[in-house]
Formats: structure tokens, sequence, C-alpha cells
């Protein structure tokens, strides 16, 4: 991804070989319209593998729909989202299936299945693609990424049960169950105390590190993705107007992006 | 606000269209592997034994009001020894599957219309189709299936109930044993006249599970979209399973004279 800021207008990344399968996320001119509402206005973002991108700004700016987008949850109006040099608009159900298990998903509200417990929403994604695993080894395997994220006391507990918090963790060892290239956070710290927060941004550090994932973070929480990003690319009425590490952001003369800044 | 006569006639061709899609998209998925077995089972735990006390109850209550209206009918018509064979008729051809399918369209209808559209609001379904999972075939083909399949069955046990407690309802006024009233009830039935009524009701089946599902996977808009799609679930299916059977009685008619 370009390093540097921009002030009014961020050249098109679309102009970096977006076919290249290093990359693992490619956004190449991306519209998306709701109704009367141009949600997304031609983004163009990438990340590379190990990477993770925070992309922020305010409420209603299409950062969710954009996360969607990438995991194939609704298709674009118009441009090519690029998962390892595969394009997958306009895949059926089953080809983005195959796509979509290289990529984990954490919802905003974590999305627990509520009729399961938590052993097994963690286990869910390994009863249906692990089948060589056996029982026993899926239920190690759910152990395993229950005590990475601090919850390794509470499989038998019904989501309903459990903090908001504890759910985002369980969500999160929901999404590393099949040992995703592609990590997608939906405001990870929204809505937790700031020691929840911390904890997560912490724990989703700690499993970058470890999982050498391409992390892509929506979120409204400065400080978090200051703690977890490498870049930040800022979006404000369905453009980025901004992209780059933080202290390129600091530099950029746009006054949108001044102001968001002022927060910290 | 008045809506346009074209507006209206614009929705439901694009609600019929809709639910051509989804179906065609639960049976392309349903057909094709990984089968779903374990949920399937369970759908035909929750379709057909949980339904059963109920239609059972609905399937006697039919019976009773059947034999006390067929014996007074039959009575001023000096056609009492009709009444076995008119019992039998009216209960297994007439009564006993649009009971069924309207007792199971309120009670597995608005249950599966409520389910999908609460896993809808709370991104549930979105959460099976980021894991990689077939919502189609994980969720509607299961249930579907576990309509089709339950619905004759049910329709069976309640035809048992409302021919048992219409026997007892005439037994109590004057003596008949069950044997004589089987033997002169069933008295030149064919094929013909019981067996296409009952598995009509896999086509009512059909039409509960796959509105159902439609109504509850396309759902919006939080609490109010739930209580929504488990109504036009329960709503919807009963209409057009009253449709279906105008329909399918005819085409019983003209195939199996």
């Amino acid at each position: 991804m370009s390093a540097a800021a921009h002030s009014d207008t961020v050249m098109p990344s679309v102009l970096l070989p977006a076919h290249e399968t290093s990359l693992a996320v490619a956004i190449c001119n991306v519209h998306k319209t709701f109704g009367k509402h141009h949600v997304l206005d031609g983004i163009t973002l990438t990340v590379a593998q190990g990477q993770t991108l925070a992309v922020l700004g305010r409420s209603g700016t299409g950062k969710s729909v954009l996360l969607r987008l990438i995991i194939g949850l609704i298709q674009p109006d118009s441009g090519a989202i690029r998962i390892h040099g595969d394009d997958i608009s306009g895949l059926s159900l089953d080809h983005l299936g195959a796509i979509r298990k290289k990529m984990g998903f954490l919802f905003q509200h974590a999305a627990l299945y509520d009729s399961l417990t938590v052993a097994e929403n963690v286990a869910f994604p390994l009863q249906h693609h692990r089948r060589d695993l056996s029982q026993s080894e899926k239920q190690d395997r759910v152990r395993h990424l229950l005590a990475e994220v601090g919850l390794d006391g509470d499989l038998d507990k019904m989501p309903s049960n459990i903090s908001g918090g504890m759910q985002k963790r369980v969500g999160l060892a929901r999404a590393l169950a099949l040992e995703p290239d592609i990590l997608l956070l939906d405001e990870p710290t929204a809505g937790l105390d700031p020691i929840s927060s911390r904890e997560i941004d912490e724990l989703i550090l700690k499993l970058q590190k470890e999982h050498h994932m391409a992390s892509i973070v929506v979120t409204h929480d400065l400080s978090s993705a200051r703690t977890i990003a490498d870049q930040l690319a800022l979006l404000d009425r369905g453009k980025v107007v901004a992209e780059g590490s933080f202290e390129d952001l600091q530099q950029s003369d746009n006054p949108f992006v001044r102001d968001f800044l002022k927060v910290l | 606000m008045q809506i346009p006569a074209s507006n209206l006639v614009g929705r439901f061709l694009e609600w019929f269209g809709n639910i051509g899609i989804f179906f065609a998209n639960v049976v392309r998925s349903g057909i094709t592997p990984p089968y779903e077995w374990r949920e399937l089972v369970r759908q035909l735990d929750e379709v057909g034994a949980k339904s059963l006390p109920l239609v059972a109850l609905a399937g006697a209550a039919v019976g009773v009001v059947i034999s006390l209206e067929a014996r007074y009918s039959l009575s001023r018509f000096g056609a009492k020894s009709l009444f076995p064979a008119t019992l039998v008729y009216s209960v297994i051809q007439v009564m006993g599957p649009i009971i069924t399918g309207l007792v199971v369209s309120g009670r597995v209808g608005a249950g599966i219309g409520a389910e999908l559209a609460s896993m809808k609001v709370t991104e549930q379904i979105d959460a099976i189709e980021a894991s990689a999972v077939n919502p189609y075939r994980l969720l509607a083909a299961p249930r579907i299936l576990a309509c089709i399949l339950m619905m004759p069955l049910l329709t069976v046990a309640a035809d048992a109930c409302g021919l048992l407690t219409g026997w007892v309802a005439q037994a109590m006024v004057e003596p008949l044993s069950f044997q004589q009233f089987i033997e002169s009830g069933f008295r030149g039935a064919t094929f013909n006249a019981f067996v296409p009524p009952t598995f009509k009701t896999a086509v009512y089946g059909l039409i509960i599970g796959l509105i159902a599902c439609f109504q509850g996977m396309r759902t919006t808009g939080g609490a109010e979209g739930v209580g929504r799609a488990a109504t036009n679930s329960v709503v919807l299916g009963s209409l057009f399973l009253i449709l279906a059977d105008v329909v399918l009685v005819k085409f019983i008619l003209v195939v199996f004279p």
C-alpha cells in the first residue's frame, strides 16, 4: 500500500498490479450504492500478507460495507475485489466458499449462534470444513483457540450468558478456527470498556504476530487503530481521503484528516 | 396513503420472482453434497414429533364434530347406515389433510419464520455464510424437506385420531363396534380414494417450509421484522395452502378418478 498520506485526492492504488498474488486483498475502484445513497465511491485499497490495515471514518461512511464486500456478503456495483489475485465478483456461493475458507470475520456484535454453546460456536467451521479431523482433534483445537483468547474455562456457556467482551473473544476464536490468511475485524472494540478494549487490541496484536495474517480492521477507535495497524485509511463520503501510517496521516494538511486526528 | 394498483401488482410479481429464485437456490444447494443429515434429523423431530400432539388433538376434535353433525344430518334423511363411510371419507379425504396443513402452518411456519428471521437480524446467517457454509443448504433445505416428509405422516396421525374419536362419539350414543365401523367405513374403498389425498399434503409441506424459510431469511428491521416474518409465514403459508388444496383436489379427481 502506498505509504504517503494524501491531502485532497488519493492516487488510485488500482494502478498497482492488482493481480499480484503477494497482495492478500486488492480493492479496485469499488462503487456501492444503496437506493440513492452512494456509500462507496471508487474505493481502492490493497493489503499485503502480514500487513494490518485500519479503516477509519465517521459513522455511515461505508466501513462495514467495505468488509462485507471483501467477504462477498454483498456485491459491488462496479469495480473488483481480489483475494490473493482471484476476483470474487459474481462467484457462486460454493465457489465463494472456497475463498471464504481463507478468511476469518469478526462481526461487530460477534454474531454468535445463540442456540450453540461457546465451544460449539468455535467448532462450527471445523465441523463443516475439517471433516478429516476426528472429534477429539476438533475438541482439542477448540480448547486451544479458546485458551488463545483467554476463555478456556467457558466452553459450555451459552452466548447469552457471557459478556460483550467475551462474546467478541469467542467471535475472534471462531474467526481463527480455519487458520485464515486474512482476518476481517468489524469494530472489535466497539462498546467495550477501556480495559477490555486494550485486552482485545493486545490479543489481536499477539495473533497477528503468531499467525502472520493480513488484517483489515474497521474501527472508530483511533488509539486502537494506532496500536494494532501498520497502515490506516481514512474514509469520508465514500472515498479514501488519506492513507498511510499514523505518522503520515499526522502530516496531512486535509482539514477532515486533521479534524479526525484531533481526538487524540 | 393509498398504494397504486400497478405498484401492488409489481410487488406481487416481484415476490413471486424472488421466491422462485430462492427455491432454485435451495434445490441447487440441497441436491449437491455435502448433505446436512444431522440438521435434517433435527428438523424431522422439530416438525414431526413435536407437532404430533397438536395435530392429533386437532384431528380428534374434527372427528367428534363430523360425527355429531353427520349423525344428525344422516338421521334426517334416514341414511344412518352411511354414517361410517361418511365419517371415513370426510376425515381422510377432506378435513384431515387441510386441518393438519393449517395446524402445521401455524406451529411450524411461525416457528421457522421467527427463528430464521431472528438469525438474520442478529447477523447469524451472515456469520454462517462468512464461515464458508451455504445457508440454503444448512438452514432452508433441511427445514423444507422435513416439512415435505412429515406432512403425510402427520396427516395419517390426524386421520387416525379423527376416526377414533368419531367412532367413540357415535358409540356413546348407540352401540357400534370398532370392527363394524371400520369394515363398513372402508367397504369398497380403493387406493385412489385415500392415498392421493394423504400424499397431497407433501405439497402443503413444501408450501409451508418454502414460504417460512423465504420470509425468515430475507427479513430486515430488528424485532419488528422478526414479528412480521413470523406473521407473514403463517398468513401466506395458510393462504397458499388453501389455494393449493383447490387445485390439488381437482388434480386428484382428474388423475385418480
